[in-house]
């Protein structure tokens, strides 16, 4: 025993004196380049496409860029509001011309300064139809898009016209329609500024991407693994609060979960379904559930005529109050999603234009009210509701199928609606592209920045990029087009819940609830929080 | 044996023309790849027909396929959506898969015929009977099952190895991830192998070996054996290939970032050049396999002469 004793004490002196001289090391000045004890490991998966900031319209690219790029503004990661980041200001007396003034100081990690052209080039990249750039869209706000990205044909401009470089910290941006708002869409990674390296040597740098957020990219091995590490020099004020963060791929979330189990990785941003029943068990208070800026609706083809009639109004309200929002959350999800009372996402706030029971009755289940009104509507067009969606991700499968067997019990006929699977997600896009739904269909939208603008203008303003039912209603353009026009951000956010009245009241497409973020993590980490758009705040993790 | 093994090699020609030209329209009858480009959103119009000037796609099926094979016989397989060369994607996956196959292959022979012959030799007994049952067992259950299992037994009860492997895949990572994939197989592999001893331990020539009094251990390695391997060669030599394209369900579990994980990534994007290319390699591998079987058919049994 006494033997024992002795033996163990050299050993605990020696760990003592390796934390110690550890700390130290992280402490000092370059800090934490050999990986070490303050660096966690996170699950990530293969991004879908280049890691350019407007070329990466998924979750997994927007990870990275989102460690590595501060843009002219930042959304709080509590209130989802937008912060002047890199911007000092940006002030307008219009509502359409916009005048951007940068903070000094700011570079990228490679040292090179940030000027207002490290802006204007990568947003004029990101615009031009020859780049390739899937975010592309987000610029047709501003002035000349429609000819360095015209619909169909050649672009006969390089360079957004409405963008003009007035000094190095200076640049004016006018836009092609008045847009109040507009400034608060600028936390999104698209409008990230590009060093000149991106433009000279694109190839090396999409192999090490370089930007000026608090993570610079250590190494980068394509398809498996990715080593940020906290860059010292970082000019903003939410310096990195760990010494870095281990992207790890997985080739399914199961994995990940297991492997944080078994103490091999740090965080997962994606409980998997099948694990809900046991999370609470696994980790305890390690796990978190909030609000995601994401709606679940169903969309109907307005280009059917059956479905554009006044009766058919009737009867998509019928629909909306047959579903049994409250229980189908609670069995198939576990209550990771909450029943919709509006067309929003509770994550923009009362004040940014979240209004819980908008939707009113015409959301609420309500069976004998239901049925009165499909009937009056004069029943379902066609006799039966078949609902599309793709059956490769997402077990959309179940919720469809609790949706229909809530309907038909409230119809009382077994046959009036069923599920009708596409097999892949592409060929479901395609259908929609092409107007080829023959009936309702599933509908999902992901917020690009925390803005009631961006919940209802793409998706049901005339001829807007998402509006995939082809829903149409003058009034409702009307009232966003004076939304957008008004300065007053409290009377804009007034005008667009009237528009989302309009909405409701032909009831446009049917909201079923909102979708939660998860996150899970190990006992090493502490302060972890998700974002409105589910992404964990990885440079306010703290290890240890 | 020469003429036989040119001719061998010329009807791989129409069937590696085939077998490509079938895959290439099946991913194609999927539909349009850059409609699922754009997350829940449609790509503005513009760099929708943009991409898919530049993919090709936007030209016929049968012309696509060509141009696709004309690129593959200088050595290119084009790139992925991601903008990775496919040919660095096979690069990086194909040396995974082949050691957790190597694995898989070495646990099938070495235990399966291991077994086969344990059983082969005492029919009836209770030791061929529990192993009988056991193989019953192991077919039973699906592989994912017999997955999961073993990596939350051994990964997180136990601890004794890591439930993930790491991106360097080392073999000693792919002992577990490789029983997993052979135990199928493997269970065959018993089977059959008892099967045969079992039937020509009753032979003549095997009665000969031992009136001559031959040890028992050269009757059983040079004469029983050997006679009984050729069905249990031609199993495990097509199983090669079956397993290499077949590991979707095991790389998944296990995490392992190989051609059965690439493909599956291939198939949701619908990255027609990244599916194509591996099922290439996979059609190339396996029609080498299978000349290597029937090659040592003639090895294993001399009356088998190929002219």
């Amino acid at each position: 025993m006494r033997a024992h004793t002795y033996a163990t004490w050299p050993a605990l002196t020696t760990a003592v004196a390796l934390t110690l001289t550890g700390c130290s090391g992280v402490g000092g000045s370059d800090g934490g380049n050999g990986g070490g004890a303050d660096v966690l490991s996170a699950v990530w998966g293969d991004p879908q496409n280049p890691l350019e900031p407007a070329n990466t319209n998924e979750v997994e690219g927007g990870k990275v860029l989102g460690m590595i790029f501060r843009g002219l503004k930042e959304y709080d990661p509590r209130t989802g509001k937008a912060e002047n980041a890199v911007a000092q200001n940006i002030t307008t007396e219009d509502s359409r011309t916009f005048t951007v003034t940068l903070k000094k100081g700011w570079k990228f990690s490679n040292g090179e300064p940030i000027t207002a052209h490290s802006f204007v080039d990568a947003w004029n990249y990101g615009a031009s139809l020859k780049n390739n750039q899937k975010n592309a869209y987000f610029f047709g706000y501003i002035e000349g898009y429609d000819k360095v990205h015209p619909d169909s044909g050649k672009q006969t401009a390089d360079i957004l016209s409405g963008l003009k470089v007035v000094n190095d910290q200076t640049f004016t941006i006018r836009l092609s329609q008045k847009f109040s708002t507009f400034p608060d869409t600028l936390g999104y990674v698209a409008f990230a500024p590009l060093p000149k390296a991106f433009f000279t040597d694109h190839a090396a740098w999409l192999k090490k991407p370089v930007g000026d957020g608090p993570y610079t990219i250590e190494s980068y091995t394509k398809g498996s693994q990715m080593q940020l590490r906290k860059w010292d020099a970082y000019p903003g004020a939410d310096k990195a609060q760990n010494a870095g963060v281990d992207l790890k791929v997985y080739t399914d979330n199961n994995t990940a979960y297991t492997d944080l189990l078994a103490g091999n990785l740090d965080l997962v941003d994606d409980v998997p379904a099948q694990q809900l029943t046991n999370v609470h068990k696994d980790l305890g208070d390690r796990y978190l559930n909030t609000p995601a800026g994401i709606i679940q609706t169903i969309a109907f083809p307005f280009y059917d005529k059956a479905w554009n009639t006044p009766g058919a109004a009737k009867v998509r309200k019928g629909l909306s109050m047959a579903i049994n929002r409250a229980q189908i959350t609670k069995t198939i999800f576990q209550n990771t999603r909450t029943p919709a009372t509006d067309w929003t996402s509770p994550v923009l706030g009362a004040s940014g234009g979240y209004k819980a029971g908008l939707c009113g009755a015409a959301c609420a289940y309500n069976p004998t009210e239901a049925k009165k009104l499909i009937q009056e509507g004069g029943g379902i067009p066609g006799g039966q509701l078949k609902i599309t969606y793709n059956a490769d991700t997402g077990s959309h499968k179940e919720w469809v199928d609790a949706v229909c067997n809530s309907i038909n019990n409230v119809v009382g006929n077994d046959k009036a609606c069923v599920g009708s699977p596409v097999g892949t997600f592409a060929d479901f896009r395609n259908l929609i592209g092409q107007d080829k739904m023959t009936g309702p269909f599933r509908a999902g939208w992901q917020m690009d920045y925390p803005l009631i603008q961006d919940f209802l203008q793409p998706l049901y303003y005339t001829d807007a990029s998402s509006n995939d039912g082809k829903w149409s209603n003058k009034k409702f353009d009307r009232l966003v087009d004076q939304a957008n026009a008004q300065t007053d951000p409290k009377k804009a956010v007034e005008l667009f819940q009237q528009a989302e009245g309009v909405l409701r009241d032909d009831m446009g497409a049917i909201p079923l609830w909102y979708q939660n973020g998860s996150a899970g993590w190990s006992s090493r980490l502490s302060h972890v929080a998700l974002d409105p758009f589910s992404v964990p705040v990885y440079n306010e993790i703290k290890v240890g | 044996m020469g003429r036989y093994l040119i001719r061998r090699l010329l009807q791989m020609i129409p069937v590696f023309i085939g077998a490509t030209l079938l895959i290439f329209l099946m991913v194609n009858v999927l539909g349009d790849p850059v409609a699922g480009l754009c997350g829940d959103k449609a790509c503005d119009p513009a760099t929708a027909a943009q991409l898919r000037r530049e993919f090709g796609l936007d030209k016929p099926v049968l012309e696509q396929y060509l141009t696709y094979m004309g690129h593959l016989f200088t050595g290119d397989f084009g790139t992925a959506f991601n903008g990775q060369k496919v040919i660095d994607l096979m690069s990086t996956a194909f040396p995974v898969t082949i050691r957790l196959t190597v694995v898989a292959i070495v646990f099938e022979i070495v235990l399966g015929l291991g077994l086969g012959v344990l059983t082969g030799l005492s029919r009836g007994r209770v030791l061929d009977t529990a192993i009988l049952l056991l193989t019953l067992v192991v077919i039973s259950i699906p592989t994912f099952v017999t997955g999961l299992v073993l990596q939350l037994l051994l990964g997180v009860k136990w601890n004794w190895i890591s439930p993930s492997v790491s991106t360097q895949a080392p073999f000693s990572e792919l002992i577990v991830p490789g029983l997993v994939l052979a135990s199928v197989s493997l269970a065959y592999v018993t089977r059959l192998t008892r099967t045969s001893i079992a039937e020509n331990r009753r032979s003549d020539y095997v009665r000969t070996a031992v009136a001559k009094g031959l040890p028992r251990r050269r009757i059983i390695t040079r004469h029983l054996l050997r006679n009984s391997l050729i069905p249990v060669v031609t199993f495990i030599g097509t199983d090669i290939g079956a397993l290499m394209g077949g590991a979707i369900v095991t790389e998944r579990i296990f995490n392992i970032h190989g051609v059965g994980y690439q493909l599956y990534q291939g198939i949701l994007r619908q990255n027609t050049q990244t599916v194509v290319g591996f099922v290439t390699v996979l059609v190339l591998v396996f029609l080498v396999a299978n000349l290597l079987v029937d090659l040592l058919y003639a090895v294993l049994d001399p009356r088998i002469r190929y002219a």
